[in-house]
């Protein structure tokens, strides 16, 4: 029944990308290059860390000693304990909140008009500056800290949004009108879809201020957790301690935003996955 | 020695079939540009009705009244003796940048209209898969746009608006972003789908030689405002070897005497 037009000439002038179990060599491992490009970091920094570049830079073998020194006697894990709590809260409060008001900014006038400047000024000012505000407020506790980051992470993550949402592919859009799509259902199916690399990457950019937002509050107000630990090893001049502090924020704030493009390519851009 | 059927716009109006499509009075400005004035047309069911013009003619214009995307601002279409006043399950559009979602599968392009319409995954998926079938795209079913040709993206438009069953199927310069070798493929086997499907197709093109190839009846445009200047009806048979048409002397004929008609509108 089905008439099978013909098509194979054209079939065969596809050119599909060679598959990942014949390629071989260096270039094509991405996982070894980055281990090596891991490796000669460290590598150098132990160079620098025995010159030494300074009496206050530690080698980079020490660094890994004292973050294992720091992991056994517990003052790490209980630091990010009190990290962690403001930090994933105001994370997640500016995600959904981000991505929300956005959304709303992007699709109606009135929500662009009430909200938009609000959030442009917050990008250009800064912020950081309004941290002793906040406790002045808010005091030293939670509330203060999650502020902080919301404050820093907020306004990337809507204005981006809200740029995704603006400028979503006209002729999708005409696409699902035609055939028949409710407003719901361009909005599911189609903008957020054809708008997720954008807002991903305010998700990116606002979960990194949001790290700096916690370290901020915690080294500016309120000494506890991550920002506290600094502090403390810097003033008894445990550089190492120090340097293994900041070195693993760093990496948690990495980690985090290398999961967020894994969950981006696995939940809303399929095409994207191994290209 | 007139071999080919030219016909006026007056007596092209007595065609035996009955009109599904009939626009009457469609008149758009654009500010104080006027895009279409007064057009009447009526298109038979089960045809192939192109609409041809150079550019600035409406021709795109018009054919986004009759699918409701754009409102006229005078005038009315009907499909089927009912009242056009935006998209509806009897039409289906195919798009001249093919309008694929990038992040979905051929499957899934092919099966949203009636994702939309809120069919069975199990049953839009079985349809989807028949159309994909018909378009000759089997085995791409789970690729992404991105990995294939124009011409395949296309086929792709094309089974998307077979599947949710319109009678009415507008495409818009669906080949225009296609490379000459796929337009002439795509355009046999657009004959061939035809021949199997009893739907109405309304082909807008500025290709005269493509409007002669696959048309029943061609509906000529003049711009500036676009009007309508001429009906021909190609007198071809198409039921045999299409490489055969292209040398086919009403073919040749017909191209040469819309070539001759237009030639004043280009400067």
């Amino acid at each position: 029944m089905a008439t099978n037009v013909r098509t194979e000439s054209e079939a065969t002038n596809l050119t599909l990308p060679a598959t990942s179990e014949e390629a071989i060599g260096l270039r094509d491992r991405p996982i070894i290059l980055r281990l090596v490009s891991i490796a000669l970091f460290a590598g150098i920094w132990e160079i620098a860390g025995r010159i030494p570049v300074s009496f206050a830079f530690p080698t980079f073998s020490d660094t890994i000693a004292a973050f294992f020194g720091l992991i056994a006697d517990g003052s790490m894990p209980a630091a990010y304990l009190s990290t962690l709590q403001p930090l994933v809260l105001g994370v997640l409060l500016s995600t959904f909140l981000g991505v929300g008001i956005g959304i709303v900014c992007g699709l109606s006038r009135a929500g662009e008009w009430l909200l938009i400047p609000v959030f442009i000024v917050l990008q250009a000012a800064p912020v950081a500056a309004f941290i002793p505000l906040v406790t002045f407020v808010y005091g030293i506790g939670m509330t203060a800290k999650t502020i902080a980051v919301m404050i820093l992470a907020l306004p990337v993550i809507v204005l981006n949004t809200y740029k995704a949402v603006r400028n979503v592919n006209e002729s999708l859009l005409v696409m699902c009108r035609s055939f028949l799509g409710t407003r719901w259902q361009t909005i599911t199916r189609i903008i957020l879809p054809d708008a997720s690399p954008v807002i991903f990457a305010g998700l990116r950019l606002g979960v990194a201020a949001g790290f700096v937002g916690v370290v901020l509050a915690e080294l500016l107000i309120t000494p506890t957790g991550i920002g506290d630990l600094i502090t403390f090893h810097r003033s008894r001049a445990d550089y190492a301690e120090m340097y293994a502090t900041i070195a693993s924020i760093i990496a948690l704030s990495t980690l985090t935003l290398v999961f967020l493009q894994w969950i981006e390519v696995r939940v809303f851009r399929p095409e994207k996955r191994g290209a | 020695m007139a071999v080919t059927a030219l016909r006026e716009k007056q007596s092209a109006v007595h065609t035996s079939v009955e009109a599904i499509v009939e626009v009457k009075g469609i008149c758009k400005s654009y500010g104080n540009v006027e895009a279409l004035r007064d057009i009447d047309l009526d298109f038979p069911r089960g045809k192939l009705t192109s609409l041809l013009g150079p550019s600035g003619c409406g021709k795109t214009t018009l054919l986004k009244i009759i699918a409701g995307l754009i409102g006229a601002s005078a005038g009315s279409v009907t499909v089927d003796g009912k009242h056009v006043s935006g998209p509806g399950p009897e039409r289906a559009f195919v798009f001249q940048d093919f309008a694929l979602m990038p992040w979905a599968t051929v499957l899934r392009n092919v099966a949203f209209g009636l994702e939309l319409r809120g069919t069975g995954k199990t049953e839009r998926e079985e349809t989807a898969r028949r159309y994909i079938a018909q378009v000759g795209l089997s085995g791409f079913e789970d690729k992404y746009p991105h990995e294939l040709s124009g011409g395949m993206r296309q086929r792709v438009g094309l089974a998307r608006a077979l599947s949710v069953d319109a009678e009415v199927l507008l495409l818009d310069e669906p080949f225009s972003a296609v490379d000459e070798q796929n337009r002439r493929k795509f355009q046999e086997d657009l004959i061939r789908l035809r021949s199997k499907q009893n739907k109405t197709f309304i082909f807008v093109t500025h290709s005269i030689e493509e409007a002669v190839y696959i048309s029943d009846r061609i509906v000529l445009l003049s711009p500036r405002p676009g009007r309508v200047s001429q009906v021909i009806e190609p007198d071809i048979n198409r039921s045999g070897d299409p490489d055969r048409i292209h040398r086919d002397q009403h073919y040749l004929d017909t191209v040469e005497e819309i070539w001759q008609g237009l030639k004043q509108y280009v400067e």
